[in-house]
């Protein structure tokens, strides 16, 4: 960290209006443990992330290590994740959607920033606090065929989370709670006895779904969940999702890239590139009335399916690839491939915010959006 | 940064150029793999065909046979385990399987090109890329190491990678993924082949790369009049692009139809089911509709209809009878031209 400071400017603040954060001032572990598992009224932030930072070294040498940079991964987010919501979270390949997961999940440790779940900064906890904020965090991957352990059977991959959370389930109990499970996501539960390679992609899924849910966790994140699958058992998938957010009312944190399915399942999207937010808003306000150049034109780039529509839509072709991370442009970090730019987007970082035109109306293009030249242009409906 | 405006990318009527025939046209094309458990039936009697100009969208899930036809079209089948018991490929009216090897060889690249789904795997990450890019005019044309060098240049020029003549001797591994994509059609655009088979040219980019893919490779083949094969599962890409549509399922083709009349009035229960599983991006629906069940498996595809299992409306003569892939008509038996159903109830499925 104090390596990277020296040929780093620091971090900017770029969301200067989120809420302030409640914190918990809890002392003793016991405290932060009580504080974890305190319920949450539905409608209230149950998780807050504010200015989160990764960096990931890039280092020259073999035996003297000496670090010449920085993948700047993610780079300042801020937003809030409300009990009982889903926010999606959309981008290419490369913005930093996957190390959000992780770093939200403290699979890695954050450069700088907070995490609040229920007011404690989970960054900074340790030992039986952070177990229990494990607990209620878990997380669905992506590949359903190299996320599940070829050599266990299903009900050992669904019930390992018992083992290192025992009060969950005594060890007698655990194996009917694990064919209930398995009927949960509709499957067999008689099942239990066989290992991944005997399911289908779709119903691998479905036992990565029940594992997350093994510990009645309140959040789950969700990296590209579907992905992987065919059109008509994704639809499957994503119906089972919304089923059991309503049964054990559930927070979803939704990464994909696949814009379409994320609008369909979120009550809130935000739009990330290289690092950063670009835009956050509700599912209305992102889809029909985007205000930033490079949610404009990641929708419009989106095929739609009816052909009539092919004639009369405008599209925007990016040019170019995602800059590299490493060394991101100055100032914007979209600019590069904006047809908007100008001079004081190269010098000056756009802030997460409402922009000032829109701060007095009440159009629903007055969401946060980190652009210098918002406008609201509506890419998505055919003329 | 260029905004363009989708109305100046409708092709004018494209047609058959060269005096009536189609340019490809599999005939009841059979493959099966003989495997430890038994045979797996992946292609059970597909026909279709492409005019010169021409794109065709083959629309499938995985293991509906749509990678596998093509494959049997560029001659790369695995022969063994591979077998192709029946049918025919008709090139420009000749049988492809009944030719020999050389004559077939001198068909692959330079006639029928194909563009392969991972860049990534396809390239050979030991080679240049320009290395790569001239074997096509060194073997096929036997021109100079150096010739093909300045001829894959230009190639790199054509399909706009920037600074090509610098990054002609870079690897597979220096480009990004769209670039990558865009080496892999011009490798396919070399000889300037009559016919393109993409299988699944965009799944592995973003939508924003995507976009540049696809509006290159509708610039391309509307220059060199080529023909198109776009094998896809992606009902938007298809919408976009195609001009004809065959939906495959099990092996078989269950509906063939022109692009705006298949998502208007589509003649099949799957093709509904599908269509209503996607989500859209301009509406915000209530729950998605699923398609219940998973595909079959191809060592024993279901008796019948092979979507019967899975089918809102199959009735008894489904799980008996297979049906043929007949001609859709208008209610009052007006023609549909192209649209062709192997559904026992198109009738009820097209006209409600």
């Amino acid at each position: 960290m104090a390596e990277l400071k020296k040929n780093d400017e620091a971090a900017v603040d770029a969301t200067p209006n989120v809420t302030a954060v409640e914190t918990v001032d809890a002392v003793s572990t016991e405290e932060s443990v009580a504080a974890i598992e305190a319920p949450v009224e539905r409608g209230e932030p149950i998780l807050q992330v504010r200015n989160l930072v990764k960096h990931f070294p890039l280092t020259q040498g073999i035996l003297f290590k000496k670090q010449v940079g920085a993948v700047k991964a993610v780079d300042g987010i801020s937003f809030d994740l409300y009990q009982g919501e889903t926010l999606g979270i959309v981008g290419e390949s490369g913005c930093g959607k996957s190390t959000v997961a992780k770093l939200l999940m403290t699979l890695e440790k954050a450069t700088a920033g907070e995490v609040f779940y229920k007011g404690q900064d989970i960054t900074k906890l340790s030992g039986r606090a952070l177990k229990a904020v494990r607990r209620n965090i878990q997380m669905v991957f992506q590949d359903p065929y190299t996320s599940l352990n070829p050599r266990m059977t299903v009900g050992d991959i669904i019930g390992e989370p018992y083992d290192i959370h025992p009060e969950v389930a005594p060890k007698g109990d655990r194996r009917r709670k694990v064919q209930e499970l398995l009927d949960v996501v509709g499957l067999n539960p008689e099942y239990i006895n066989r290992y991944p390679h005997q399911f289908s992609g779709g119903q691998r899924q479905r036992i990565g779904i029940a594992r997350g849910l093994a510990l009645q966790p309140e959040i789950i994140i969700c990296d590209e969940p579907v992905s992987a699958l065919d059109v008509s058992v994704q639809a499957q998938v994503i119906n089972l999702m919304e089923k059991l957010q309503d049964e054990f009312n559930l927070s979803y944190l939704f990464i994909a890239h696949d814009l379409s399915i994320v609008r369909h399942i979120s009550d809130r999207v935000g739009v990330m590139y290289l690092g950063k937010m670009a835009e956050i808003g509700t599912d209305v306000q992102i889809y029909d009335h985007p205000t930033h150049p490079y949610t404009q034109a990641l929708l419009s780039a989106v095929p739609v399916p009816d052909p009539d529509a092919r004639e009369g839509r405008e599209r925007i072709i990016l040019t170019g690839d995602v800059p590299s991370p490493a060394n991101p442009p100055s100032g914007c970090r979209f600019r590069t491939r904006c047809w908007k730019a100008q001079d004081k987007c190269a010098e000056e970082v756009p802030l997460l915010a409402v922009p000032e035109r829109f701060t007095s109306s009440d159009t629903p293009a007055a969401h946060e959006s980190a652009c210098h030249f918002a406008e609201e242009k509506d890419v998505v409906h055919a003329a | 940064m260029t905004i363009i405006d989708k109305t100046a990318d409708v092709p004018a009527s494209r047609g058959s150029t060269d005096g009536g025939g189609p340019l490809l046209d599999v005939r009841d094309l059979h493959v099966e793999f003989k495997t430890r458990d038994g045979v797996v039936k992946a292609v059970n009697g597909v026909n279709y065909s492409v005019s010169a100009g021409e794109t065709l969208a083959v629309l499938g899930e995985s293991g509906s046979g749509k990678s596998v036809t093509a494959q049997a079209i560029m001659g790369i089948l695995d022969m063994p385990p591979g077998r192709i018991p029946q049918g025919e490929i008709l090139f420009r009216g000749q049988d492809m399987l009944t030719m020999g090897y050389e004559e077939r060889r001198k068909i692959r690249g330079q006639k029928i090109a194909m563009i392969f789904q991972d860049a990534l795997s396809s390239l050979n990450p030991v080679l240049s890329v320009g290395y790569q890019l001239g074997e096509m005019f060194r073997v096929h044309q036997g021109l100079s190491k150096k010739d093909a060098k300045a001829k894959a240049v230009e190639l790199m020029d054509r399909v706009r990678i920037p600074a090509a003549k610098e990054r002609v001797d870079d690897y597979p591994h220096q480009f990004s993924g769209g670039m990558r994509q865009r080496i892999m059609i011009a490798m396919a655009l070399a000889l300037e082949p009559d016919l393109i088979i993409a299988d699944e040219p965009t799944t592995a980019l973003d939508v924003t790369v995507q976009a540049q893919v696809m509006d290159l490779l509708a610039e391309l083949q509307r220059e060199y009049n080529m023909g198109l094969i776009l094998i896809t599962h992606d009902l938007g890409v298809v919408a976009d692009v195609a001009d004809k549509i065959a939906v495959m399922y099990a092996g078989r083709i269950v509906e063939t139809a022109p692009v705006h009349e298949l998502y208007k009035r589509p003649a099949h229960p799957y093709t509904r089911g599908l269509l209503d599983s996607i989500p859209r991006l301009d509406q915000k629906g209530q729950e998605l509709y699923a398609i219940k069940g998973l595909p079959p498996n191809l060592l024993k595809i279901p008796s019948g209809c092979a979507f019967n299992p899975r089918c809102p409306k199959a009735q008894d003569v489904c799980r008996t009878d297979v049906p043929a892939l007949l001609s859709v008509t208008e209610r009052d038996g007006g023609e549909l031209p192209g649209r062709r159903s192997a559904c026992h109830f198109w009738k009820e499925q097209i006209h409600g």
